[in-house]
């Protein structure tokens, strides 16, 4: 029995190391192959880092405006048991399934100047088209499945009884979310914003469909890969790699801290 | 004050029918029911958390049935306290005074005074996820009050709590009962009932089927359920008089009897229960372990659940348990003269 049990782990640990083995190595070698001398002369190309800069603001706000309504969303649809709850579901975690180019499509065709909404972006002045602005719905909507799912799962950890004591209590149902609800859920609702952000920021297939210019990191790396060749991919894609990684541990330092704050 | 009238409510697995009884300001109102009565939802429903399916509810003559929980100024202790846990026990405390915009300073001093009230001083910047039960349920208390209820709702307050803590928490509800906040309570603990209530409500079945004050409840049950429920056919109002030793026997006063009764309680008023399977009838005086030996006269005789049920008069009504055989063993008959003991250990004082 016990030396069943072993072997069974054995071999599981084998197969656990080939995958992770699978996820290091491309990334590792990535790095062995690339001389810190182009490194650091493409730190210093103004274009990479106006990209990254680009890139990362615009997942950055992109996140931040569409948790406005993503957040409270998910609160109806974690509190609300109406009939059509899981289609709605089920509909808002498309983007998740279908093609990134395709929904890139799908988006051009309701953004794209002779269309409602790229008539009226035109008159104010801007067009979704080649703009950041395009490129941040172009992220958000690729990216916004992970803030959702997220937030559910965050607010149905949270017992309505809370909410049925605050508002017993004598709160009001806004101050009651605000002050209960919310702080409670916190937690889960913090990692799909930066879920959303990191998928944003790397979103490739719908941005540039959208826009090729200005361009955001993914597509310069692609662009320089497709022109230059992978000697010059590499520095782009070891230095986004690394601010992204820098800061996703940063943040996640805060929010731990934030919560074992609790108790 | 507040008066439930004709409350129902349908679920599929259980239902309150035709609920009804008033409650006085400063009452100390027990609910008292097995557990799956209803009476955790029935509390809901007073407090505006549920809506009922019919009835209505009057709080000072106005209709408040549908009137918003926020507004209705009766509050609700869940079981399991539901305290927030994300803030200190200040802060849940201050809960109730924060949105009524009052000044920083304000909220402080309520928070203090009513911390002291329920004795948590030491606690107030502890996070709920550190409390034990009984502190717990001191905080909740604490917050409760500071809502300022005209009506306190609490529910199964005292079960989960270890009972030496029990005892306190009993102290502190009466005294907080008697700083004149009314308080419903429900409970499934006779005991409870009894030490706490001014009036008692019976609740079998999602219907309400015997009110009136503690003595009326359990001298005359109404029904078997309330008999069996409570189980108790030997209770007597009295005394307990004080002694030096708390390990030595003690005395029960009550209608010029004395009993002695083992108890760590502090002297006063209170109940003595005694169980009709630990009394024991003899046909002579006899020397055991009863402390407790009375000459009374047999004036009832009539089968019970198990055995026979023998009333006996020794100045005050006292009922034995015994079996057939010792029935007709011992001749017991209405009329005859014979000897009523118990075990002062068989005496059980629940003070008031």
């Amino acid at each position: 029995m016990m030396k069943n049990f072993n072997t069974l782990y054995l071999i599981f640990a084998i197969l656990s190391g080939l995958i992770l083995l699978f996820i290091i190595a491309p990334l590792l070698g990535m790095f062995f192959l690339t001389s810190g001398k182009d490194i650091i002369e493409t730190v210093k190309d103004t274009e990479v880092t106006d990209s990254i800069w680009l890139t990362i603001r615009t997942s950055m706000l992109g996140t931040l405006l569409f948790s406005v309504g993503v957040v409270p969303l998910a609160y109806v649809l974690s509190r609300k048991k109406f009939y059509s709850r899981k289609l709605i579901i089920g509909i808002l975690n498309l983007p998740v399934v279908i093609p990134h180019t395709a929904a890139g499509i799908a988006l051009l065709g309701v953004l794209s100047r002779d269309t409602i909404s790229g008539s009226i972006a035109e008159k104010l002045g801007f067009s979704f088209i080649n703009s950041s602005a395009g490129i941040m719905l172009a992220m958000a909507f690729v990216s916004l499945p992970y803030l959702l799912t997220a937030a559910i799962d965050g607010f149905n950890a949270v017992p309505v009884r809370f909410e049925k004591a605050a508002m017993n209590l004598g709160a009001s149902h806004f101050r009651t979310f605000f002050t209960i609800t919310l702080p409670l859920a916190w937690r889960p609702i913090f990692s799909g914003l930066i879920m959303m952000w990191a998928r944003g920021m790397s979103e490739f297939g719908a941005v540039i469909i959208i826009a090729y210019h200005p361009m955001t990191t993914p597509v310069m790396i692609f662009e320089r890969f497709n022109s230059y060749g992978l000697q010059y991919a590499r520095p782009v894609a070891i230095i986004f790699i690394v601010i992204c990684l820098i800061l996703f541990i940063v943040l996640r330092f805060f929010s731990r801290n934030k919560i074992d704050a609790r108790n | 004050m507040l008066e439930i009238k004709n409350i129902s409510k349908n679920y599929p697995d259980f239902q309150l029918k035709n609920i009804s009884f008033t409650v006085e300001k400063e009452d100390y109102y027990v609910l008292l029911g097995a557990s799956g009565t209803g009476k955790s939802l029935l509390l809901e429903i007073i407090s505006g958390i549920t809506a009922p399916d019919s009835g209505n509810i009057f709080l000072d003559g106005n209709d408040i049935t549908y009137k918003k929980t926020q507004d209705r100024k009766i509050v609700l202790v869940f079981n399991d306290r539901v305290l927030f846990p994300h803030l200190t026990v200040f802060d849940n405390i201050a809960f109730p005074l924060r949105y009524r915009k009052k000044r920083h300073t304000e909220i402080k001093e309520k928070v203090t005074e009513l911390a002291n009230l329920v004795e948590i001083e030491h606690l107030l910047y502890r996070k709920p996820g550190t409390l034990s039960g009984g502190e717990s349920q001191r905080v909740a208390l604490a917050r409760v009050l500071a809502a300022q209820p005209k009506c306190l709702l609490l529910d199964e307050p005292l079960s989960n709590i270890d009972t030496q803590l029990r005892y306190d928490l009993r102290g502190l509800l009466r005294k907080i009962n008697r700083h004149g906040q009314t308080i419903i309570h429900v409970t499934h603990d006779y005991e409870e009932a009894i030490s706490l209530a001014n009036k008692i409500a019976v609740l079998e079945d999602g219907k309400i089927i015997q009110y009136g004050t503690p003595e009326n409840i359990f001298l005359y049950p109404k029904s078997e359920f309330i008999a069996k429920f409570i189980g108790v056919k030997n209770f007597f109002r009295g005394k307990l008089l004080s002694s030096d030793n708390s390990h030595a026997l003690r005395l029960f006063e009550t209608s010029g009897l004395e009993f002695y009764v083992l108890s760590a309680e502090d002297e006063g008023e209170g109940f003595l229960l005694v169980s009709a399977e630990n009394v024991i009838i003899s046909n002579a005086a006899i020397e055991s372990s009863s402390r407790n030996m009375f000459k009374a006269k047999v004036i009832d005789v009539f089968p019970a659940k198990m055995g026979m049920e023998i009333v006996t008069d020794m100045g005050i009504k006292m009922t034995s348990i015994v079996s057939h055989e010792s029935v007709k063993k011992l001749d017991l008959k209405k009329g005859r003269e014979i000897w009523v003991s118990f075990k002062a250990s068989a005496a059980k004082f629940i003070k008031l």
